[in-house]
């Protein structure tokens, strides 16, 4: 095994999640590819719909019903606890939603944040209780050690005063305190994964500046991979090393970082980051009349099936008889940049 | 379509909207007599003015009372004091605060309101022509064929197809929603809007769709805009002039350019420096601010900011700084406002962008 595939800790192989509804096939995820390496962060973005928080959900065998994991593979490529080099796979799309054996993976090797701090949590229980579980779930520890771990759990999070915090109900925290204590819940176990949905959209920009400072040094002390899923550019660009571009349920675009914003080459992405005002440029030229530049048209109605590129009615590049026929191939454009669009097929 | 040069026969020095001293306290009630134990001061003392066919923006953080303003300026909700002076083309310059029900109708048909989430504030049993026309309705300004004509000329203007106006708003996207609200707020010809967040629920691209339509609009009624938000980039695209509000009160109020590229409250620059940038680049490291947004049930003594301040002095702790204008058009609610030399969101405004 060579040293760069030593590095990758998810490959997520040609995705299928279908949603069977009466009205329809609704395709969710429609053949995703994706590598986490380890203790990178892995930036999704997209707008509603498609289809990120399904893939994430995939990965801990969460999608909902009537949802269902058509085709793919997400191979899972776990490293020994106590030796680092020593790596078995599992293929996480072959076990049984409820076995043994994903339930050991789910809240324990691959954890989650969610959305809303305010749902994530059971309103009736405890703080303390919540992380307690997750830790005597996972890991051979008497009752009161559990505690001692959720106290250092939230310290760890910066929580004030966690020894009175731990036995606090979460209607008694702050939006951004709340969405400490599942930060601690989720890292509780010390995640080779953490995934991460939309994390500070509920929370206000300061408090985000906050959450975001803390997910990157616990990231940088804990070593772990991050899969960060937004649709706010901004957070991508503090938080990810590697970003992928969603929509309609595929991978439009997947690079590093600095790339994807300097140098975008799908029509998608390039429209995305043209629509969203950019300070200096609203300040510079203040000029009244400025406009926003937009994507025409809108996401389509998720029935539909659409031929060739599934953007290609809103695309400015929009070639008539190839992109409205032919699926477009993945192209690779230079070392690790690759883009979904008949523009860069050779 | 009214004519957008209509504003050019009243006086232009003078503001459309002035807002003085404007207070909306919340009661909290406990136990059985359900007493009066204390108050949230949502709004404590506000001052703003908006000029005919800008743009005011107003930014904060939830709680702030940047909503609650916006909605004692329609009256939706009873403000506790203050005044709010509207020149309003037939009844003159008023105090909407002391304004009666009916008159109340009347200038509402001049001041409007767009909503935050476009899927709660569209009535689902109602057709487009039902929601759009109903403002039209109730002030009688058309009925019949009439107002279905004025309808399908809203719709047509907010970029909708006119013959949508029968079908129902669940069978619209949350950008087309939020274009039917528009329709509906701009149905009676109104010279003000109130929008709350309008754009905060729509994804990037269809919020680029709604900002411009926001703006070509303005050019073309002859629009003045209160346009509150929390996210500091669009309100930068939008405004001509932005006021930060912290816990109820208006710390800073200054035109956009002037504001982002130095700004003079302690407040305004750590929300600056908290905006996530789609750069990739590195950046200089950015103020954290510790702690949490106070109370507004039980503020701090003096500047409410205090707590959280890194400039923080003595005098802070006790006395409350007066709202003062610093330099032209540029108003800071701070103890040290002229002398602090603060980073704001750009360093200055260089051309090579």
């Amino acid at each position: 095994m060579t040293e760069s595939e030593n590095n990758v800790l998810v490959e997520i192989k040609d995705l299928h999640v279908h949603f069977h509804l009466a009205e329809g096939i609704v395709r969710a995820v429609d053949g995703v590819d994706l590598t986490i390496r380890r203790r990178q962060t892995l930036g999704i973005v997209g707008e509603s719909g498609c289809g990120k928080s399904i893939t994430a959900l995939s990965l801990l065998r969460l999608v909902p019903p009537p949802g269902r994991i058509e085709r793919g593979e997400i191979l899972y490529y776990r490293p020994a606890r106590a030796n680092g080099n020593m790596v078995d796979v599992v293929n996480i799309t072959a076990l049984d939603p409820r076995g043994r054996e994903i339930r050991d993976i789910r809240g324990n090797q691959i954890s989650m944040v969610f959305q809303e701090p305010m749902t994530a949590m059971s309103p009736v229980r405890t703080v303390g209780q919540q992380i307690m579980e997750a830790i005597i779930l996972h890991q051979k520890v008497s009752k009161a050690e559990a505690r001692e771990r959720a106290i250092e759990m939230l310290a760890r999070v910066k929580i004030p005063k966690p020894e009175q915090v731990i036995d606090d109900f979460p209607f008694q925290l702050s939006g951004g305190m709340r969405q400490r204590a599942v930060i601690a819940m989720a890292l509780s176990c010390h995640p080779h994964l953490l995934i991460a949905d939309e994390p500070t959209t509920a929370l206000d920009v300061t408090t985000e500046a906050q959450i975001l400072d803390l997910m990157r040094s616990l990231q940088r002390e804990l070593g772990m991979a991050i899969m960060y899923i937004t649709h706010n550019l901004g957070v991508v660009a503090e938080m990810a090393e590697e970003v992928a571009v969603m929509y309609l349920g595929r991978v439009v675009e997947q690079t590093d970082v600095k790339t994807i914003f300097l140098n975008p080459l799908h029509p998608y992405t390039r429209g995305l980051l043209a629509s969203i005002p950019h300070l200096d440029e609203s300040i510079v030229r203040s000029d009244r009349k400025r406009r926003l530049q937009m994507i025409q048209g809108m996401v389509p109605d998720p029935y539909s099936r659409l031929r060739g590129c599934t953007f290609h009615p809103r695309c400015p590049d929009f070639i008539a008889g190839l992109c409205d026929q032919a699926e477009p191939p993945n192209v690779a454009v230079g070392s690790g940049h690759l883009v979904r669009c008949h523009l860069y097929a050779k | 379509m009214p004519d957008p040069e209509r504003r050019s026969q009243s006086n232009l020095d003078e503001p459309l909207l002035e807002i003085k001293d404007l207070k909306k306290y919340f009661p909290i009630r406990r136990g059985f007599f359900k007493r009066v134990v204390g108050h949230v001061k949502a709004v404590d003392d506000v001052d703003l003015y908006v000029m005919e066919g800008e743009t005011l923006g107003l930014v904060g953080e939830s709680g702030c009372g940047k909503t609650t303003t916006g909605r004692c300026v329609l009256r939706a909700i009873e403000p506790t004091s203050g005044q709010i002076w509207f020149r309003d083309p037939n009844l003159g310059r008023v105090d909407i605060c002391q304004l009666t029900k009916e008159q109340v109708r009347q200038v509402r048909r001049n001041v409007r309101m767009i909503f935050q989430d476009p899927y709660a504030s569209l009535n689902p049993r109602m057709t487009l022509l039902d929601i759009v026309g109903a403002p039209l309705r109730a002030m009688g300004i058309a009925r019949g064929k009439e107002l279905e004509d004025r309808v399908a000329e809203m719709l047509r203007l907010v970029g909708l197809r006119p013959e949508y106006m029968r079908r129902y708003p669940h069978a619209f996207s949350g950008g087309q929603r939020q274009r039917i609200g528009l329709a509906r707020a701009l149905a009676p010809y109104p010279r003000f809007v109130v929008c709350d967040e309008p754009v905060s629920a729509l994804d990037v691209s269809v919020q680029a769709q709604i900002l411009n339509l926001l703006k070509d609009l303005q050019e073309q009624m002859g629009l003045t805009y209160l346009f509150i938000a929390h996210d500091l980039s669009v309100v930068a695209h939008i405004s001509d002039r932005v006021a930060v509000m912290y816990v109820g009160k208006v710390v800073e109020l200054a035109p956009t350019a002037e504001l982002f590229v130095s700004p003079k409250h302690p407040y305004t620059e750590a929300l600056m420096s908290a905006i996530p940038r789609p750069d990739p680049r590195p950046r200089e490291k950015r103020i954290l601010l510790t702690g949490e947004v106070a109370s507004p049930a039980n503020p701090p003594s003096g500047c409410y900011f205090h707590p959280r301040c890194s400039y923080a002095a003595d005098i802070c702790r006790t006395d409350e700084p007066a709202f003062e204008e610093v330099s032209p058009g540029h108003y800071v609610k701070c103890h040290f406002g002229r002398e602090l030399s603060l980073t704001g969101a750009i360093r200055v405004p260089s051309l090579d962008v």
